[in-house]
């Protein structure tokens, strides 16, 4: 039984917010001094030169991991109510990074840095407008015509179809735009960077970390607080119970997926903004990456699915900070795999004290 | 000791075809290896002549309608692999892809310039298969413990692991460039040596390994051990009940899946001569799985047909219906709208071929999940959900989500 | 002497206390009711006891061993897994420092994770010198229920697990699994011995089958069969691994007076017959009074009386857990012996329907 619930309890939200908020500062501080401590043995870079590096790493470590999280929200939701591990996510993804590039180098005409700040703010926005949307709507189309009529189908039948959808989705990518990297405009100025102990930090990661940060929060108070919210909660904890108290669960379920939908098309902008390119099977990869950060944080549980994103992001980061960028993808592998043997709830899920 | 007559219901004796077409199924029942040895020397002296007259010599030539049924035949065999674990043992194994890979790759040590050996083929079918099948018990033995979503993700994770690792440790594999250079088996009775030439050689030790697979399966299908397969497919907690160690029998399934997967890889090595990471990247996986699933999760034959099937559209008819399409003349046309001029002749069909096999998945799970030539017993049991919309009988049919909670905790002492 | 002994019985669900404290013991070749009203922990009880559940608290010995139990020293237990392949990390490091290159990394890491997994293996596996091992560190826990089952347990279920899609022959056969000794090499080979195996193993099949009334229907689909039917073969397919105690979780449940009747006879001569042992969960008091040597009454997870069917008919504490604090004109809770469903004599036919 999986939950759409925070670890604890909804009771005095500012003192819990704010003991969380400590956490997470003193374990982003503890990661860049981690970093500043091993970055001179394996770079070769002096203990001057590898503190400002370090900042930078954590700064870079925030951002992906933010990406990370907002991907990994739509993995734990869906499975969290329909129990399904939505294969196609990632590639959800990947389309709506492909989408932003047709709004805002396609739509706007753009291609390259802007530096007028309402001009700025107006693409940006208009580009969440555009590709959020759609993308919610694609997810939730997906699901009618593919996840519902399987709705209770053996477990199997769901997910081999989930894996079906996710090679359309790459593929018909691939059709659409060819293979290989396609250019993202950048229109968020990397030069625009500020200093903090000698560091340059890029404006956009802030940007990036902030975005992903509103938009988890309006997440968390849209699932706790509304009755929509409300009734996403109740599916989640018995999809019967539900339905009979008058949860209408085609609606719910729809809900669900166009609000990851959304979420991944923020994830898809800002990888744009950032990286500069989108690649067919960006999704794929990140996918599997995202997904391990919603089993890390308990999958079904919201808060866990955005903490294990940004733990992902750390890992992932460290490993590239110190020259190990080849076994990124394995070390994130063996996470996995020491969480579901040690702990198949993860952080924040509920164990159950059974076994059959 | 075969199965019984699968008769399940006893009606008025029917006449005519329709009996001797019972009477033939019980025959074959009972003498199930029979019957599939002269399935299988039919089917070869088949595949042997038509090659030699149109239409099929049309389309290539003999040598390489050998050389494609050999390449088939490596497919054949990682179907029926797979289907141990998915069809018998309803287990997800995304990552198939990897065992095929160790298997390739332990040839490769065994045989090529860079490793400096040269050991002889046919025992190293069963030495590669074997370290397959090792490792198939070393990734099995921590996830199959999981629910069947988790194990998937597992699964697909390790094939995604097997060829990066395979990648970076450059030192041992020479990283993108792989091992190449690797000697062929050396001359067999009756068929004489190995070379590029000798397509028809590959062939027929093919369909001998994929003739004694076959076999070997149907006979574990039979068994104990095939029974346990589908009880705990069907309800995993009443298999524990009645005595059956739920862990390990699946990881039996899970090993000798990955020691078939193996087989292929060895058999694949010594044809192809190279092996490299990007031969074993996750769409070789969903290839293998869209075969079995197009085929008939279950049944044996079922999937054996479909992987070929599968495997000559994708490596012989995609390739060739441009050539088919321009000598036929079909004209070009414009869709209307979209104002998209479309040269059917000119579209490279073979690229978008994972594009149509991920639309063949998905209708074949929404329409007809039991496959092509399905399994009866799979057809109910994929049907029966659809009896209950409550979802009630999902528990009973095709359970692979019987285990409760996230997994089991910690604790398996 | 008791078959089995369940002391100090506690269950937890969070905070819910699905059972409380419960001490129970079977003694040989009876057979045991167990009552009481819906929600009272029965079936939790039984799972327990079938090694579904681990216990929050006590211990279970069957046939004199302990088979249940909480672990002695539970801190034990990640330290075991985890010891083996730190050691051989500490061992690639120290050897490895000289080299410091990425081959040795490499090569410690591989070795690291391959002893981990040989551990997670045997850990998984359980062989039995495994279990002695852990029982000596005291860190076992509890049998799970494939190994019920070599002990000697055989269980039926609440709402009907056969296996649907199985005919009632292959289900009883599964039900064998302990007792068949081939292996897959056996079965690959088509040795004599799996063949012979086989064969012997269908007989016996037939002959559960027919013992338990349902001769003849060895290849009907257990979906197919009528209700009163599937629940005659789980019982067969629960005997045919020879069990010394059988659990019946609520078997007469929608059966009408007549099937009923078949059953409860069945269950009888399984006693008589077979040597059995048997357990019942039952809500039909007519079964409960007319067959049980002993009826345990539980009441919200707690044991609240025991005794003999005519002691328990008449206790108050078990009339009012069923029907509450009676008005003082109401009649009495049980209906006198007319309504008892007793074994009847041998000549009563049970095959077929």
């Amino acid at each position: 039984m999986t939950s759409l619930a925070s670890p604890a309890s909804p009771a005095r939200p500012l003192g819990r917010g704010l003991r969380f908020g400590g956490l997470a500062i003193a374990a982003i501080v503890l990661y860049t001094l981690a970093l500043w401590l091993a970055l001179p043995g394996q770079t070769g870079l002096t203990s001057q030169q590898a503190f400002p590096v370090a900042i930078q790493q954590t700064v870079n470590a925030l951002s992906i991991g933010a990406i990370y999280a907002l991907i990994a929200l739509g993995y734990t939701m869906v499975y969290g109510i329909i129990e399904l591990i939505n294969f196609a996510h990632g590639d959800i993804f990947m389309v709506g990074a492909f989408m932003a590039i047709v709004f805002i180098g396609g739509i706007m005409g753009q291609s390259g840095p802007v530096d007028n700040i309402p001009f700025l703010i107006i693409l940006i926005g208009g580009a969440l407008l555009f590709t959020m949307p759609i993308i919610g709507i694609l997810n939730v189309s997906i699901e009618r015509l593919v996840y519902r009529p399987l709705r209770n189908a053996p477990r199997l039948a769901p997910l081999i179809t989930a894996i079906g959808v996710s090679f359309i989705l790459q593929n018909v990518a691939l059709v659409v735009a060819g293979s290989g990297d396609r250019r993202a405009p950048q229109v968020f100025p990397l030069s625009w960077q500020i200093n903090v102990g000698g560091a340059s930090i890029s404006v956009l990661s802030i940007f990036i970390f902030a975005l992903a940060l509103t938009l988890m929060i309006g997440l968390q108070l849209f699932i706790g607080r509304t009755r929509l919210g409300r009734a996403m909660r109740a599916t989640a904890q018995d999809r019967e119970a539900a339905s009979l108290m008058g949860v209408d669960q085609n609606q719910t379920i729809a809900l669900t997926f166009l609000l990851g939908g959304m979420l991944a098309a923020a994830a898809g902008l800002v990888w744009g903004l950032r990286f500069g390119f989108v690649r067919q099977d960006l999704g794929f990869n990140s996918g599997l990456k995202a997904f391990t950060s919603a089993v890390l944080g308990g999958i079904g549980n919201i808060t866990g699915a955005a903490i294990g994103g940004f733990v992902i992001g750390f890992i992932e980061n460290f490993a590239s900070a110190l020259g190990y960028s080849r076994w990124s993808e394995f070390l994130v592998f063996m996470v996995l795999t020491l969480v579901l043997i040690f702990k198949p709830s993860g952080l924040f899920g509920q164990a159950t004290g059974d076994r059959a | 000791m075969t199965a019984p007559p699968q008769t399940s219901t006893s009606g008025p004796r029917q006449s005519g075809l329709r009996a001797t077409l019972a009477d033939l199924r019980n025959a074959s029942d009972r003498h199930r290896s029979l019957t599939i040895v002269v399935a299988m020397v039919i089917t070869t002296v088949l595949m042997y002549i038509l090659p030699a007259i149109p239409p099929l010599s049309i389309v290539q030539g003999r040598g390489i309608w050998y050389d494609s049924f050999a390449n088939a035949g490596v497919f054949v065999l990682l179907a029926m692999g797979l289907n141990v674990v998915i069809g018998m043992a309803g287990l997800l194994d995304l990552g198939y892809a990897a065992f095929f890979a160790i298997g390739a790759y332990a040839y490769a040590y065994s045989n090529s310039p860079f490793s400096g050996t040269d050991l002889p083929f046919i025992p190293m079918l069963f030495v590669g298969a074997a370290v397959a099948g090792i490792f198939g018990i070393l990734l099995g033995a921590p996830t199959l413990r999981l629910r069947g979503d988790y194990l998937a993700i597992m699964t697909l994770g390790f094939g995604e692991i097997v060829p990066i690792v395979f990648l970076n440790i450059d030192k041992f594999t020479q990283g993108t460039n792989g091992i190449g250079g690797i000697y062929r088996p050396e001359p067999l009775p009756f068929l004489g040596a190995f070379s590029p030439n000798s397509p028809f050689n590959y062939f027929i030790v093919m369909v001998v390994i994929v003739t004694i697979t076959m076999i070997l399966l149907y006979r574990l299908q039979d068994s104990r051990i095939g029974r346990a397969w589908n009880a705990i497919r069907e309800d995993e907690l009443a298999a524990a009940a009645n005595g059956i160690n739920t862990v390990t029998t699946k990881l039996l399934a899970f090993s000798l899946g990955a020691t078939t997967s193996g087989l292929a890889g060895v058999f694949n090595a010594s044809k192809l001569t190279i092996v490299s990471p990007d031969q074993f990247l996750f769409t070789v996986s969903f290839t293998v799985l869209a075969m079995v699933i197009l085929g008939g999760m279950g049944n044996i034959w079922g999937v054996a047909v479909g992987a070929f099937i599968v495997y000559n559209i994708q490596a012989v008819f995609l390739k060739s219906i441009n050539g088919v399409l321009e000598t036929i003349g079909v004209p070009d046309f414009t869709l209307p709208i979209v104002n998209l001029h479309v040269d059917l002749a000119k579209v490279p069909f073979v690229d978008y071929q994972f594009l149509l096999y991920g639309v063949a998945l998905v209708l074949m799970m929404l329409l007809r999940p039991e496959g092509l030539f399905p399994n009866q017993r799979r057809r109910q049991e994929l049907h029966i959900a659809e009896e209950f919309e409550g979802g009630e009988g999902v528990e009973t049919a095709g359970g692979m989500g019987a285990a409760p909670g996230g997994g089991e905790t910690g604790g398996t002492l | 002497m008791s078959l089995l002994d369940a002391s100090r019985i506690t269950k937890r669900f969070g905070g819910l206390v699905a059972v409380n404290n419960i001490d129970f013991s079977i003694p040989e070749k009876s057979i045991v009711s167990l009552i009481g009203p819906n929600g009272a922990g029965k079936t939790t009880f039984f799972n327990i006891i079938a090694g579904i559940y681990d216990p929050t608290a006590g211990e279970i010995h069957f046939g004199g061993r302990q088979v249940i139990a909480r672990p002695r020293r539970p801190w034990l237990e990640p330290v075991v897994w985890v010891v083996p392949a730190l050691l051989v990390a500490l061992a690639t490091i120290v050897l490895g420092l000289e080299g410091r290159s990425e081959t040795s990394i490499i090569i410690g890491l591989f070795l690291t994770v391959l002893t981990l997994m040989v551990v997670l293996l045997i850990g998984v596996a359980r062989p039995p010198a495994y279990q002695r091992f852990l029982i000596r560190l005291g860190i076992f826990k509890s049998a799970r229920p494939n190994d019920m089952v070599i002990n000697g347990l055989g269980r039926t279920f609440q709402n009907i697990r056969l296996f649907q899609n199985m005919t009632a022959i292959e289900n009883v056969l599964v039900g064998m699994h302990t007792k068949l000794k081939s292996t897959w090499i056996d079965a690959i080979l088509s040795t004599p011995r799996d063949r012979r195996e086989e064969q012997v193993a269908r007989v016996r099949a037939r002959e559960l089958l027919a013992l338990v009334g349902l001769k003849g229907r060895d290849d009907q689909l257990a979906k197919n069969l009528p209700y009163g039917d599937q629940r005659r073969l789980e019982v067969a397919r629960a005997l045919a691994s020879e069990p010394q105690l059988l659990l019946l979780d609520e078997p007469t449940a929608g059966m009408n007076p007549r099937e009923t009747q078949q059953l409860t006879d069945l269950i009888s001569r399984l006693r008589s017959d077979l040597g059995l042992t048997i357990l019942l969960i039952e809500h039909d008091m007519r079964v409960v009074m007319g067959i049980s040597d002993r009826v345990t009454v539980l009441d919200h997870g707690e044991k609240i009386a025991e005794g003999t069917p005519d002691e328990v008919r008449r206790n108050p504490k078990v009339i009012e857990a069923y029907l509450g604090t009676p008005p003082a004109d109401a009649p009495p809770a049980f209906e006198p012996a007319d309504e008892t469903v007793a074994p009847a004599s041998p000549t009563v036919e049970g095959a077929g329907s």
